[in-house]
């Protein structure tokens, strides 16, 4: 067994809190050192918002779970100092076969494509995340950032009042209490906090039963990504291999609704099924067996007052297109600056708002991708069965039904239509870097445009005039001056300009846009700001 | 814009119907199902255009605009 499991991360260690005669109110306590409530640490002290994260555990969490971080996660990353170790410890992949019934229909090997920072996925198991983002931590804390992970630290109640929450904690000597002016609950599918505050998680919009094996194999066996659609050892349903760091393999066996999970998960049932994907003659070990059960769904609003919901706590989604995690990321990223402007007195408590507005409106998107993955992976009526095959079967022979096969369609970011936060799109530009848009990165000679929006609001201009800095109402934005002229492979012009010949982008700490125009007018940019801060 | 023809359009209608007829003779229905679903996929990537997709997709539930 790897020792990753077993070394306690952040163990459990007295912290002053509990010997305080009168609760010590903390500025943000995040509930949860997962993924999600690890990234909101990070970008909070990065940000000099002092925070404390709360787990019951002290280790990494058990089994790869979440193993693929797309694009925009690892551009998110970056600017939290997650980014490189993230991809140096990740595999990358591009060639991939697809099997339906017994037969394989077709091989694919996606072409990257070119002018980005960061490839546009990388597998990497959750508790290698988990690692580098607490590493992350300690160098944050090594510089005095305010941040802190408390072990075995298991949240009991919680009280919600107008500006504060009161917090009941268990530890190892004893309960003590806390309190924290916000709450960002990132603490799972199964929320305490969601249920200590008596929220409903509605939706249901399908159930699932997954089988998920890691299997450790020395052999020489191709970095490639294998799909079967109901394949003869898993009738009716999706099989899934691919490959993670260290030689361990991922393989999720969709099992249906209706199962016994503990029959399923015993080896001598497991074992066979994995030979019947792999060949009789591979050597393997089975290193973790776990079923996962998921339902998708969401919460009606992810802020109730001073407790905000992020990630998994707050919505849930099939596995197809890794949209867990990666949402959850990006949960945070969007949260993070709002959550600093308003603590620091800069924006309306009403920005916060929007957080649960836009991030309604990602989880939806997700929920809708993957529903669709889920209808074509597990038809639902006999005519649906019928399409499903003729694609399948028409994939073997034609390239063009290839795009019509769904097993999962990897995640990007949601684009922000209609948010309260956009100014009206005034640039015949591109679709894709409307306002509400994540930004697209794009080479710049030896560098990269996303490493230079640094997490905060950018005055991005391409071969137009603008002041170095604007500042409205106490929040400024940074002119970043740009010509197509630093990019001699034009993706800045394709991505950025369009037919356009010159451009002014206003672009929020999270790399999204908020407004954009073929030049600077003053007025309309220091409006522009505010309605990116909840102000108009 | 492109609109869905909704006129005759075919080179020869009566050739391509026995031809249809014929693609499905000796099938069983689950075949002739399944041949009718790869038609509609063939022909949908032909067309392309979502918008005629669209329209051809009501005229086949004999709706009119």
């Amino acid at each position: 067994m790897n020792k990753i499991f077993e070394t306690p991360l952040y163990a459990y260690d007295r912290s002053p809190d509990q010997d305080a005669s009168t609760p010590v109110r903390h500025k943000v306590i995040v509930i949860g050192a997962g993924p999600i409530g690890l990234t909101a640490a990070i970008d909070l002290a990065q940000r000099g918002v002092e925070v404390v994260v709360l787990d019951e555990n002290d280790k990494v969490s058990f089994g790869s779970r979440a193993i693929c971080f797309s694009q925009r996660t690892l551009d998110i990353a970056d600017r939290l100092g997650g980014g490189k170790p993230m991809v140096d410890t990740g595999v990358q992949w591009d060639a991939g076969k697809v099997f339906f019934d017994n037969r394989k229909v077709y091989e694919f090997n996606l072409q990257p494509e070119k002018g980005y920072g960061n490839p546009a996925f990388i597998n990497l198991q959750q508790y290698h995340l988990e690692r580098i983002l607490v590493d992350r931590i300690r160098a944050l804390q090594a510089e005095g950032a305010p941040v802190e992970i408390r072990g075995r630290n298991k949240v009991e109640a919680i009280g919600t009042h107008d500006d504060h929450v009161k917090l009941e904690v268990e530890t190892p000597e004893g309960p003590y209490n806390v309190e924290a002016d916000w709450l960002v609950a990132c603490d799972g599918a199964h929320s305490p906090t969601r249920r200590m505050l008596g929220l409903d998680f509605d939706g249901r919009v399908f159930e699932d039963n997954f089988l998920i094996a890691d299997v450790v194999m020395e052999a020489d066996f191709p970095t490639e990504r294998w799909f079967w659609f109901d394949p003869p050892f898993n009738r009716g349903q999706s099989a899934l291999l691919h490959k993670q760091p260290d030689n361990v393999w991922r393989i999720d066996l969709q099992l249906g609704w209706d199962i016994d999970k503990e029959r399923e998960k015993r080896p001598e049932n497991v074992i066979p099924r994995l030979k019947q994907m792999l060949g009789e003659d591979v050597e393997f070990d089975l290193e973790w067996v776990s079923i996962y059960t998921f339902q998708c769904r969401r919460m009606e609003r992810f802020r109730y007052g001073r407790v905000l919901f992020a990630g998994d706590s707050a919505h849930q989604v099939s596995p197809f297109g890794a949209r867990g995690a990666n949402s959850g990321i990006q949960d945070t990223d969007n949260l993070c600056w709002k959550l600093k402007l308003v603590i620091d007195g800069q924006a309306p408590e009403l920005l916060l708002d929007s957080y649960s507005r836009e991030r309604v409106q990602a989880a939806d998107e997700n929920i809708s991708m993957s529903t669709r993955s889920t209808d074509f992976i597990t038809p639902k009526s006999e005519m649906s069965r019928l399409l499903r095959d003729a694609v399948l079967d028409l994939s073997e022979h034609y390239d063009f039904a290839r795009p019509l096969v769904n097993s999962g369609r990897l995640s990007a970011p949601c684009t922000y239509t209609g948010s309260s936060l956009n100014s009206a799109d005034a640039l015949n530009g591109p679709d894709i870097t409307r306002p509400g848009s994540a930004c697209p990165d794009a080479p710049l000679g030896d560098a990269f445009l996303l490493p230079k929006l640094a997490g905060k609001f950018t005055l991005l201009t391409i071969d137009a005039d603008a002041p170095d800095s604007l500042e409205e109402d106490g929040v400024v934005a940074k002119r970043l001056a740009l010509s197509v002229k630093d990019d001699p492979t034009l993706d800045l012009k394709r991505r950025y300009l369009g037919d356009a010949t010159s451009a002014v982008y206003l672009i929020r700490p999270d790399q999204h846009v908020a407004a954009r125009r073929d030049n600077f007018e003053e007025n309309a940019f220091r409006q522009a700001i505010r309605r990116a801060t909840g102000k108009e | 814009m492109t609109d869905l023809i909704l006129t005759p359009n075919l080179d020869s209608a009566d050739d391509f119907y026995a031809g249809l007829l014929t693609a499905h003779e000796g099938l069983d229905r689950a075949e002739s199902d399944a041949l009718n679903a790869r038609l509609v996929l063939v022909l949908a990537n032909h067309i392309g255009d979502a918008e005629v997709l669209s329209q051809a997709l009501k005229a086949a539930r004999l709706q009119d605009n």
